[in-house]
């Protein structure tokens, strides 16, 4: 129940417990206890709004930077990711497998802000060997949601 | 100048264009409009099932294939209902046809067996193509009124009272649209036993057969005892595969009956689309899991839209088939009609009147839940918005 729980609240996170328990056949309480221990287990860990900024002309600048790094003896790649993971500008971070280790996606609202990042926090830290970034010039999806779908029906008002 | 009036079929003229197409008219023009009103899938056709049709073009498949539908995909057809509903014996060479949608089959079917003055029984509420193909063949209409208190199933007793000596054809139409009603095997047992002995046949109309939930599984009339002799199953790729715009069904029955039909689709189609065809070949062979997955999808909007109606006060009976939900709107005062009406022009919502589909949906609306969560949510808080106005 867990996994069912978890795919319809995925993609649709506002869902109550009393809708998910009509949509799951179950009860209510059931769907809270479940849901209690979901979030207790960490396996939900928040929710955000997906927006196209560039829509009301307020684009942030995003890079997507390839970093590949030294990792320490023991820890692994660990204690450096969550080094990175600490900074604010990160929005998202990745183990890797390939010509890189770590994949960084970071935000700020100048391209100024995302260089100074790179040079002045990101590289410097004594594990980093070396960093490519490459700046995103638009987005076309995000988290499986189009960013610029109209989300119009093409299936007309009425078909019996 | 021509008066078209005396040129045009007097069957044509006859046959009274869909009630309702006046009110969405009105609604096409509408702003804003929050539907509930379609027949068909939101899913698009999975990857796989298009790739097999661009292959296809990349292949130059490009022209008519034979008559009755490339063979291999006759072949899967009639593997697939074996495999799926445990219907055996159908000769893929002679008791199969490739049509145009179901829609076809259900068209050539009625023409190839019905004359002048034959009676076709019609279970209502039920598709609304069934009355007016019956009609341009010059037979009968004869509606069967199901009712909410038998989840709108065709009960044996209700058939034998329909019976006549010019009793022909006996329409299917399970699961059913536009109640979501289905007829499982024991129902099925019942009409078997009124028409065993007769000569009457079966248009069995199984579009929605794989979209049945409650972990019930579609039951062919075909597969009971004595029915596979007297049955054409019409059924097509439309509902299951998300494949609406592609055009392709397919009937299977005795090659007797199947042969007539093939000779009127020869004359009148020569053959259902090519590409469509070989999409509908990856569909039987690899399409299960893109079934299920949209089935589950369904049975959680399904759940969820009838709780939705009935915390609303609109009675609705679980409906264990097709992605309709046919809730009665008696307790609003307002007939089916004006229920419609005044819900999209106060609210903007589009949902279909019961009565669309037969006199005897009267007092019921259809509503389809082929629609995300969230726009199932909004049309629902709109209605129950309305519902207080109404009270109000």
């Amino acid at each position: 129940m867990k996994k069912e729980i978890i795919n319809l609240l995925e993609k649709e996170p506002q869902l109550t417990n009393a809708e998910l328990a009509a949509m799951l056949g179950i009860s209510e309480e059931e769907v809270a206890a479940q849901v209690a221990e979901l979030k207790k287990m960490g396996v939900i860990r928040g929710q955000k709004l997906i927006v196209n900024r560039e829509l009301i002309g307020d684009s942030k600048i995003t890079a997507l930077i390839e970093i590949k790094v030294t990792p320490k003896s023991k820890l692994g790649f660990d204690a450096i990711a969550h080094q990175i993971a600490e900074f604010e500008e990160v929005q998202s971070l990745y183990l890797m497998s390939g010509g890189f280790d770590l994949a960084v996606t970071v935000t700020g609202n100048t391209f100024h802000d995302v260089a100074m990042f790179v040079a002045k926090r990101l590289s410097p830290l004594e594990s980093v060997v070396s960093t490519a970034t490459h700046f995103i010039l638009r987005p076309y999806k995000e988290l499986g949601i189009k960013m610029n779908d109209s989300g119009t029906d093409d299936r007309g008002i009425v078909s019996l | 100048m021509i008066d078209y009036s005396k040129l045009i079929n007097k069957t044509i003229q006859s046959v009274k264009p869909s009630g309702i197409r006046k009110y969405f008219d009105i609604a096409a023009e509408m702003d804003d409009v929050i539907s509930l009103g379609v027949g068909e899938p939101d899913f698009k056709t999975p990857w796989h099932i298009r790739e097999a049709a661009i292959q296809s073009l990349n292949e130059g498949k490009t022209r008519y294939t034979s008559n009755s539908g490339i063979l291999e995909l006759r072949d899967e057809i009639c593997k697939y209902y074996e495999r799926r509903f445990g219907v055996k014996g159908y000769n893929y060479r002679t008791d199969c046809l490739v049509s145009v949608g179901g829609s076809e089959a259900i068209d050539l079917a009625v023409r190839c067996l019905i004359n002048p003055g034959d009676e076709v029984l019609i279970p209502e509420p039920s598709f609304v193509c069934y009355t007016p193909i019956v009609a341009m063949s010059g037979g009968v209409p004869v509606p069967i009124r199901t009712v909410v208190e038998n989840d709108f199933r065709l009960t044996g007793d209700e058939l034998r009272a329909a019976i006549t000596p010019k009793t022909k054809m006996l329409i299917l139409p399970y699961p059913n649209n536009p109640t979501g009603g289905i007829m499982r095997k024991e129902h099925l047992e019942e009409i078997a036993e009124v028409l065993r002995g007769t000569d009457i046949m079966i248009l069995s109309d199984e579009i929605y057969a794989e979209l049945t939930y409650g972990g019930i599984s579609h039951a062919s009339i075909a597969a009971v005892d004595g029915m596979f002799e007297r049955t054409v199953i019409v059924s097509g790729f439309s509902k299951a595969y998300s494949m609406t715009g592609w055009r392709l069904g397919y009937a299977l029955g005795p090659k007797e009956v199947i042969a007539a039909m093939t000779k009127l689709h020869q004359y009148a189609i020569m053959s259902a689309p090519t590409n469509s065809q070989y999409a509908a070949i990856e569909a039987l062979r690899n399409g299960d899991d893109d079934v299920r997955d949209m089935l589950k999808e369904y049975d959680a909007r399904r759940r969820f839209i009838v709780d939705g109606f009935n915390k609303l006060g609109l009675a609705c009976f679980e409906p264990n088939g097709a992605f309709y939900v046919f809730p009665c709107i008696q307790s609003s005062g307002l007939t089916s009609d004006e229920f419609c009406e005044k819900l999209l022009y106060s609210k903007k919502v589009a949902v279909v009147p019961g009565n669309a589909f037969g006199e005897c949906g009267e007092g019921f609306i259809r509503v389809s839940y082929c629609y995300s969560i969230s726009h199932i949510k909004e049309a629902l808080k709109r209605i129950g918005d309305f519902l207080d106005e109404c009270k109000g």
